[in-house]
C-alpha cells in the first residue's frame, strides 16, 4: 500500500516538474525562468527525498540539504545579477 | 502500528506532491511574474514540508535530518522569493493589466 | 584582542549555541570527535561573525516570548495551509480570478529579526508576497486584493503575526 502511494507521489512530483519546465522554456522574461528554475529545484529535493525512502539510504538526505542550500544561493545570486549586474 | 505509520507517511507524500503539482499549475496559469512567484513559493513550501513529514513517518529514525531540511526551506524559500520579486520590480518587469494599484511604483517610479 | 563588550559576548555565545545545534542535528551523533570538531568550528565562526550573526540572536527569552513562539508557530502553520488552499482555488478556477495589487503596510516591529520573520510570514500567508521593506513600511503584492487603504491592509495582512512577533522580538 505504502509503495503504491510512493509511486503515485513520484508521478505527481514528475508532473509538477514538467509544468515548471514548461514555464522555464516559455519564459517570457528571465525572471519567469528563474522562478521556474527555483520550483524545479525544490521539486527535485522532493524527488531526492522520495529516492532516499525507496532506496532506504539516509545519505541522500545530505544531498537534498546541500541542494536546498545551492538553490537558495543560486536564486539570490541570479536576482542580484539581474538587478544591477553583480 | 508500523503499518498505520506507513500508510500515513504514504498519504502525506501524496498530499505534499499534490501541492507541488498545484504550484506547477499556478506557475503555468498565472498571468505575471509576481503572481507566479506567489503560486510557486507557497505551494513548494507546504508541498515539501508535507513530503518531508511523510518521509519521517516512513523512516522515523531520519526525523531530525528531515526536520533540519524543513526548517531550512521554511527560512530560505520565502526569502529567495522576496529577493526575486524585489529585483523584478526594480527592473520594472510589468505587472499584469489586471493589477489594480501599485503603491511601490508610485513612490519609487521617478528615481529609476 | 580587545575585551569584548558584554552584549557582543552574549551574541557570540548565542551564535555558538545555534551553530553547534545545527552541526549536531546535521551529524545526528553525539560522538566525542563530532562534538570537538563542531565546537572548534562553531566557536571560530561565532567569534569572526559576532556582529553579522546577531540578527539570529535578538530573540527575547522571557516565558511570555517562549509562549508567543508556540502561538506563532501554530498560527503560522494554519495560515500556510489556508494560503495553499487559497492559491489552489484560484489556480483551479477556469476563470483565474486574480485582481492583484501592490499595497503599502506599516509594522510596529523594531528589530531586524522581527521584521524579517514578518516579511517571510507574509510571503507564506494567503495571497500575499513581500516585495520590499523600507524601515517600518512593507510593500506587499496581493493576488486577490481586498483593500488598497493602508490601515485596512495593515489590519488584514500584518496584525495577526505582529501580535506574536511583538512579544518575541519587539
Amino acid at each position: 500500500m505504502a509503495d503504491a502511494l510512493i509511486t503515485f507521489a513520484a508521478v505527481l512530483a514528475g508532473l509538477a516538474f514538467l509544468l515548471a519546465m514548461y514555464r522555464f522554456v516559455r519564459g517570457p522574461r528571465t525572471f519567469d525562468r528563474v522562478v521556474a528554475f527555483d520550483v524545479m529545484t525544490i521539486v527535485s529535493i522532493t524527488g531526492i527525498v522520495l529516492g532516499a525512502v525507496v532506496e532506504e539510504r539516509v545519505v541522500y538526505l545530505d544531498v537534498a540539504l546541500v541542494y536546498a542550500l545551492m538553490s537558495f544561493l543560486g536564486v539570490i545570486v541570479v536576482a542580484r545579477y539581474l538587478e544591477r549586474g553583480l | 502500528m508500523a503499518a498505520v505509520l506507513d500508510i500515513l507517511g504514504g498519504l502525506l507524500l501524496v498530499a505534499g506532491t499534490t501541492f507541488l503539482l498545484l504550484g506547477g499549475l499556478g506557475l503555468v496559469r498565472m498571468p505575471d511574474v509576481y503572481n507566479r512567484i506567489q503560486a510557486g513559493t507557497k505551494a513548494t513550501t507546504l508541498g515539501t514540508l508535507l513530503t518531508l513529514a511523510g518521509a519521517a513517518c516512513l523512516h522515523p529514525d531520519w526525523a531530525i535530518k528531515l526536520l533540519l531540511i524543513g526548517l531550512f526551506l521554511l527560512f530560505t524559500n520565502p526569502l529567495s522569493s522576496q529577493v526575486l520579486a524585489h529585483a523584478a520590480h526594480r527592473e520594472h518587469v510589468a505587472t499584469t493589466p489586471a493589477t489594480e494599484v501599485d503603491l511601490l511604483d508610485e513612490e519609487t517610479g521617478e528615481e529609476a | 584582542m580587545d575585551a569584548m563588550p558584554i552584549g557582543r559576548m552574549r551574541s557570540a555565545g548565542a551564535s555558538f549555541v545555534l551553530l553547534m545545534l545545527f552541526w549536531v542535528m546535521l551529524n545526528g551523533s553525539l560522538a566525542s570527535d563530532v562534538l570537538i570538531v563542531g565546537a572548534v568550528a562553531s566557536a571560530a565562526i561565532a567569534l569572526i561573525y559576532r556582529d553579522g550573526l546577531s540578527i539570529f540572536t535578538e530573540a527575547r527569552w522571557t516565558p511570555a516570548a517562549i509562549g508567543a513562539t508556540f502561538g506563532y508557530i501554530g498560527y503560522f502553520l494554519k495560515e500556510l495551509v489556508k494560503s495553499n488552499l487559497h492559491i489552489a482555488a484560484v489556480v483551479l478556477d477556469p476563470a483565474l480570478p486574480v485582481h492583484p495589487g501592490i499595497v503599502k503596510v506599516h509594522t510596529r516591529l523594531k528589530s531586524r529579526m522581527g521584521r524579517l520573520l514578518l516579511a517571510n510570514s507574509i510571503t507564506l500567508t494567503p495571497g500575499t508576497l513581500t516585495v520590499a521593506i523600507e524601515d517600518e513600511w512593507l510593500y506587499v503584492h496581493w493576488v486577490t486584493m481586498e483593500a488598497a487603504d493602508q490601515e485596512e491592509a495593515t489590519r488584514q495582512i500584518v496584525a495577526g503575526f505582529e501580535s506574536y512577533l511583538e512579544v518575541m522580538y519587539g
